[in-house]
């Protein structure tokens, strides 16, 4: 200790000396500085990431290899139970200590309509068979069955396939789920919003934009501009009030499954019964509005050699399975992406149960935040694919002919 | 070691779209260098040609679940 304190005058005599050599030469400036400042603190990074690990790894070594992998399995049914839907909304705990919203199970059975909550019947095992309205039903896994005659190995009244999926015959199922409950609060916020901004579009005609308004205008103009516009080109009015729900639709469920809290967290944009729903629409509008270019586009398409067409219809064949890969390349695009941003952030967050240490929440909590940015912009930027492709899709099939 | 082959499938079509993307980005920067005025336009185009390439490594990631 002595030594070092006595050193450190004449270290830092050197030291300048050294620091204003370094400085003549341009060195402490330069890009092997930057480099070598960046290594070292990847190493301590890692140095640190190491130890936490070999302690786990030495607190743990009486465990077997078989507890690991069961964990890895229950983080990844956690993360699929978690994007999927549910008869319940589930806050927080486990088993008797859960915090849920039960929500009502409505199912159409033989001409029947029954209704509970699902807090009624909330043992998931299959084991249990109960009666409503006439009609056996049994729950497994949260979904509703109608039972099989005898059990199989685990005692539960269902047959299931390779992959855990009971084969058993259901009822229909009409209920409000969880992403039912949320597309409600999603269509009443949008409601609430663009209820007061077209109100205050009609009371101020003429005058600047005021309040919620003038925060939404730039959005409305951007999907106007650049959007709508450019791709639809002078019959873009048509289409406005479809393109301008679309891109509202889905942007606002993006940042409402982002929220990790009770009004957002349902995986809604990322349920591909949704994304397909908004697809077929787009796909409907193109179609109703395709004019007679276009389909000579689709089954006669100019500029292409005769035997193309006429023996073996391969070039219509193609351009037919185009037209209906569209509306399927954008149902999956958008649920993909979502669906993989939810993956990604709950993985991260699975990270620290995985290696079982809590040094890694000093690795993965950052990085979680640094991802659920990088959500947000995929929220925006995935609404702005979503409507600029429909109104590509719609532009190619409202366009008139021109010359070649 | 647990997995599947979906997996490696799935990180190959990451790499593809990892290099589509980075040429589509690199491309249209220097687009945007060359042109500043059309940086809007550019943008737009590229944003578009990312989400093409984008959704075929998503399309992989889906069938890798599938086939898992």
């Amino acid at each position: 200790m002595k030594f070092i304190v006595c050193c450190v005058p004449c270290a830092t005599k050197i030291n300048s000396g050294f620091i204003e050599i370094m400085v003549k030469k341009g060195i402490y400036s330069s890009k092997k500085i930057k480099a070598l400042v960046v290594f070292t603190l990847l190493m301590a990074f890692n140095i640190f990431i190491i130890k936490a690990e070999t302690k786990e790894i030495a607190s743990s070594a009486g465990k077997t290899d078989s507890i690991k992998t069961e964990k890895d399995e229950d983080i990844s049914a956690f993360i699929l139970h978690h994007i999927a839907d549910s008869h319940e909304w589930h806050f927080w705990g486990k088993d008797e200590n859960k915090v849920v919203l039960p929500l009502p199970v409505i199912l159409w059975s033989n001409g029947n309509l029954i209704t509970f909550l699902s807090n009624k019947h909330e043992d998931e095992s299959g084991k249990i068979i109960f009666n409503e309205k006439g009609s056996n039903l049994v729950n497994y896994d949260g979904k509703y069955y109608y039972p099989l005659k005898e059990k199989n190995a685990d005692g539960a009244f269902v047959k299931v396939d390779e992959n855990n999926i009971p084969i058993n015959e259901k009822p229909f199922d009409i209920s409000i789920t969880k992403n039912v409950v949320s597309l409600f609060i999603s269509v009443f916020v949008l409601l609430l919003i663009f209820g007061s901004v077209s109100k205050s579009y009609k009371t101020r005609i003429g005058k600047a934009p005021k309040g919620l308004q003038s925060v939404l205008e730039p959005f409305i103009l951007f999907v106007r501009d650049d959007i709508a516009k450019p791709q639809l080109g002078i019959k873009y009015e048509r289409f406005m009030p479809y393109l301008l729900t679309l891109f509202f639709f889905v942007w606002v469920n993006n940042l409402l499954g982002l929220i990790p809290i009770f009004p957002g967290g349902a995986n809604i944009t990322g349920n591909i019964a949704v994304t397909m729903m908004l697809a077929l629409c787009t796909f409907l509008i193109t179609t109703v509005n395709a004019n007679k270019n276009y389909w000579k586009h689709v089954f006669n398409t100019p500029g292409v050699p005769w035997w193309l067409k006429l023996p073996l219809p391969i070039m219509p064949a193609v351009e037919f399975i185009g037209v209906l890969a569209r509306p399927i390349a954008l149902m999956i695009r958008l649920f993909a992406n979502i669906t993989a941003g939810h993956i990604l952030i709950l993985s991260l967050l699975g990270l620290i149960v995985i290696l079982k240490s809590v040094f890694i929440a000093g690795f993965s909590i950052p990085f979680v935040i640094f991802i659920s940015l990088i959500e947000l912009l995929v929220g925006f930027l995935q609404a702005f694919i979503f409507t600029i492709l429909s109104a590509l899709f719609i532009g190619l099939a409202v366009e008139e002919e021109h010359a070649h | 070691m647990t997995g599947s082959i979906a997996g490696i499938g799935a990180g190959l079509a990451a790499i593809g779209a990892g290099i589509g993307i980075g040429l589509i980005g690199g491309k249209a920067m220097e687009g945007m260098a060359r042109q500043p005025e059309a940086a809007n336009r550019i943008q737009t185009a590229m944003l578009i040609a990312a989400a093409f390439v984008d959704a075929v490594a998503l399309f992989a990631v889906v069938v890798a679940f599938l086939g898992k």
